[in-house]
C-alpha cells in the first residue's frame, strides 16, 4: 500500500513530538489505543486558562505512519485553538486531509478520541463535567 | 555502488537467476510442445526437457525422479498432500496432526477437511518455535493417517526435527508430509533419510520462475497415493491433471541444479551476513531475537523492536524491503499468529520485522540495512510513549488500556 505524501510528510518530519508536564492544571493529557493492538498515542494540551486557549500541544505515538501522522496533524490543529472549538475536530477529516485509505481510518477514530481523552483530563482537573462522547464513529 | 531499494524479503520470493532465465528462454517461442503430446517431434521435445528437469529437482531431494509430481507452487501441492491422503486413506483413518505455525495452505486445508469429518490436532511449539518430536508421537492415535510438519518457518526461519519425526511416524506406519518449502535449495533436504512420505516445495522461492512446484510422493516403503483434487487429462501419474508447464518446469529444474551445486557456499555466506546483521541490530536495547538461534534456515531472521510498532519501522526503513508481524494494515489488527504461538506478547509481535537475505544480497547491503534500521528505530522510539514509560520504569502492564 502506497502512503500519501501527507503521511509520508507528517511521518518523516512529525510536528510537536515531546512532552507536557502533566502534573500542571492547565494540562490535559489523553492515552488513547493499546500496546497489543499496535497503536497507542499520547496527546497533550497545554491550556491558558483565561482565554481557554490552547497554546501548545504535543504527542507521541507508537503505531504505524499513518497514527503517526494523524497525531501529528492534530497537534497542528489543536494549536490556536479554544478547547470547544478542539472538540469539534471530526476524525474524517483527518482522514481527508491525509488521504488516509479505509483500514487506515480506525488512526483518525484514535486521534479524535486522544483529543477528547485530552480535553476530559483538562476539564476533570479544572472542575468540570467530562464531555460525553456522543458521537457515532465512522 | 549501493543500488535502492534493497529486497530483504527473500523468503516472500527470489529474484529469478539469470541462468535459470537462460535455461527457459527456448522453451518460450522455440519449444512449445505438449509434453503429453506423444505422437510427434514438438512433443517429445517438450516430454525430454520435462524428464531432464524432473531428474534435476528429484536429485536435489534424493528422490526418483518418477517421484516427483509438477504442480502450480507450495499451496497446492500442500492441498494436494493433505486433501489427497484424507480422501485416499479414508479407510484407514481420519486422524491429521498439525503444528499452529505452519503456513496457511496448510492451517486451511486442515480446516478445510475438519467440514468434511476430519479430525485435526493443532499442536503448540515451544518459546522458541520447535515442537518436541515426542509431543507428535504422543498425539498419534489409532486413527491418525497424517503427520504435516514444516520443514523451515516462513517466518522465523525456524528448522524442526524432521528426521526424527519422521522416524516417529514410520515407526507408527502414520504418512509424513513436510512443507519444505522455505528449506528446500537452502539446506540439504534428503526425503530418504528424513523418512518424508510426501514434500511440498517451490520454484520461486530458490531463484526459480512462479507458478511451478512440486510434490514429492514416495514410491516405495511405503508406496503413497494421494486422490487427486482435479479432473482432467491423468497427468503426473493420474494425480494432477493439466498441461504441464514446461517453460516454468525447465526453469524450476535449472534452479535445482544450481542450488545444489552452490548451496554449501552459498549457505556459508548468508549466515554470516545475517549473523552480522542479527548481531548488531541485537545491539540496539530491548531487542528480542523471535525462533530458536541453532535450528534455522541460514539466510533468515526475525527481530522484534520492543515499544515500536513493526509497520511504522517498515516506513521507517523504505529502502529495505522486509516483512513484520504487525498486521496493522489488516481489518483485524492481529498481528502473526506464528510469533504468537510461540507465547509471544502481542505487543512485541507487533514490534517484529523479518529479514530474508539471498542469493543477491551483498555485504554492502547489510552495512546500509544495519545503519538504516538502527536509526529508525531509535527515531521511532523517540516518539514511542511505550518507550517513554518503559525508561521511566512504569509497568505497561500496570496501565488500564483503553482498547478500540
Amino acid at each position: 500500500m502506497a502512503y500519501s505524501d501527507k503521511v509520508i510528510d507528517h511521518y518523516t518530519n512529525p510536528r510537536n513530538i515531546g512532552t507536557l508536564d502533566k502534573s500542571k492544571t492547565n494540562v490535559g493529557t489523553g492515552l488513547v489505543g493499546a500496546p497489543e493492538c499496535g497503536d497507542v498515542m499520547r496527546l497533550q494540551i497545554e491550556v491558558d486558562e483565561t482565554t481557554g486557549i490552547i497554546q501548545d500541544a504535543k504527542f507521541k505515538t507508537f503505531g504505524c505512519g499513518s497514527a503517526i501522522a494523524s497525531s501529528s496533524l492534530a497537534t497542528e490543529w489543536l494549536k490556536g485553538k479554544s478547547i470547544d472549538d478542539a472538540l469539534n475536530i471530526d476524525n474524517m477529516e483527518i482522514v481527508e486531509e491525509l488521504a488516509l485509505p479505509p483500514v487506515k481510518i480506525h488512526c483518525s477514530v484514535l486521534a479524535e478520541d486522544a483529543i477528547r481523552s485530552a480535553i476530559n483530563d483538562y476539564r476533570g482537573k479544572n472542575g468540570l463535567e467530562p464531555i460525553e462522547s456522543t458521537k457515532i464513529h465512522h | 555502488m549501493l543500488k535502492l531499494p534493497i529486497y530483504l524479503d527473500n523468503n516472500s520470493t527470489t529474484q529469478m537467476d539469470p541462468r535459470v532465465f537462460d535455461a527457459m528462454k527456448p522453451y518460450f517461442l522455440e519449444i512449445y510442445g505438449n509434453a503429453a503430446s506423444k505422437s510427434h517431434p514438438f512433443g517429445w521435445a517438450a516430454e525430454e526437457a520435462v524428464d531432464y528437469a524432473r531428474d534435476q529437482v528429484a536429485s536435489l531431494i534424493g528422490a526418483n525422479e518418477k517421484e516427483i509430481i509438477f504442480t502450480s507452487g507450495a499451496t497446492e501441492s500442500n492441498n494436494l498432500a493433505i486433501k489427497g491422503v484424507f480422501e485416499m486413506y479414508a479407510n484407514k483413518g481420519n486422524h491429521i496432526i498439525t503444528l499452529s505455525t505452519e503456513h496457511k495452505a496448510v492451517l486451511d486445508a486442515c480446516k478445510h477437511l475438519e467440514k468434511l469429518g476430519a479430525e485435526v490436532t493443532y499442536l503448540s511449539v515451544g518459546y522458541d518455535g520447535m515442537i518436541d518430536p515426542a509431543v507428535i508421537e504422543a498425539a498419534i492415535k489409532p486413527n491418525t493417517i497424517l503427520v504435516t510438519v514444516m520443514y523451515g518457518n516462513n517466518e522465523l526461519g525456524v528448522v524442526q526435527k524432521i528426521t526424527e519425526i519422521g522416524a516417529i511416524c514410520k515407526k507408527h506406519g502414520v504418512l509424513f508430509h513436510s512443507d519444505a518449502t522455505q528449506a528446500v535449495g537452502k539446506i540439504p533436504v534428503d526425503v530418504l533419510a528424513d523418512h518424508i512420505d510426501l514434500m511440498s516445495f517451490t520454484a520461486h522461492k530458490m531463484y526459480g520462475p512462479k507458478g511451478v512446484g512440486a510434490l514429492y510422493v514416495r514410491r516405495k516403503n511405503p508406496r503413497v497415493k494421494v486422490t487427486a483434487q482435479m479432473d482432467g487429462g491423468g497427468h503426473e501419474r493420474g494425480m494432477r491433471s493439466g498441461t504441464l508447464n514446461v517453460t516454468g518446469i525447465v526453469g524450476f529444474g535449472k534452479a535445482c541444479e544450481i542450488a545444489k551445486a552452490d548451496m554449501s557456499e552459498e549457505s556459508t555466506r548468508l549466515s554470516g551476513m545475517r549473523d552480522r546483521l542479527e548481531r548488531e541490530l541485537l545491539t540496539l536495547e530491548e531487542s528480542y531475537l523471535n525462533g530458536n538461534k541453532e535450528h534455522r534456515l541460514p539466510h533468515t531472521t526475525n527481530i522484534s523492536f520492543k515499544y515500536v510498532e513493526g509497520e511504522g519501522l517498515m516506513m521507517g526503513v523504505k529502502d529495505v524491503a522486509v516483512s513484520s508481524g504487525s498486521a496493522c494494515t489488516s481489518a483485524s489488527l492481529e498481528p502473526s499468529y506464528v510469533l504468537k504461538s510461540l507465547g509471544l506478547d502481542d505487543e512485541l509481535a507487533h514490534s517484529s520485522l523479518r529479514f530474508g537475505l539471498g542469493r543477491f544480497t551483498t555485504e554492502d547491503e547489510i552495512d546500509y540495512t544495519i545503519n538504516l534500521v538502527k536509526e529508525a528505530v531509535t527515531k521511532l522510539r523517540e516518539m514511542s510513549p511505550l518507550w517513554e514509560m518503559f525508561k521511566e520504569g512504569i509497568d505497561l502492564k500496570s496501565i488500564q488500556w483503553n482498547e478500540h
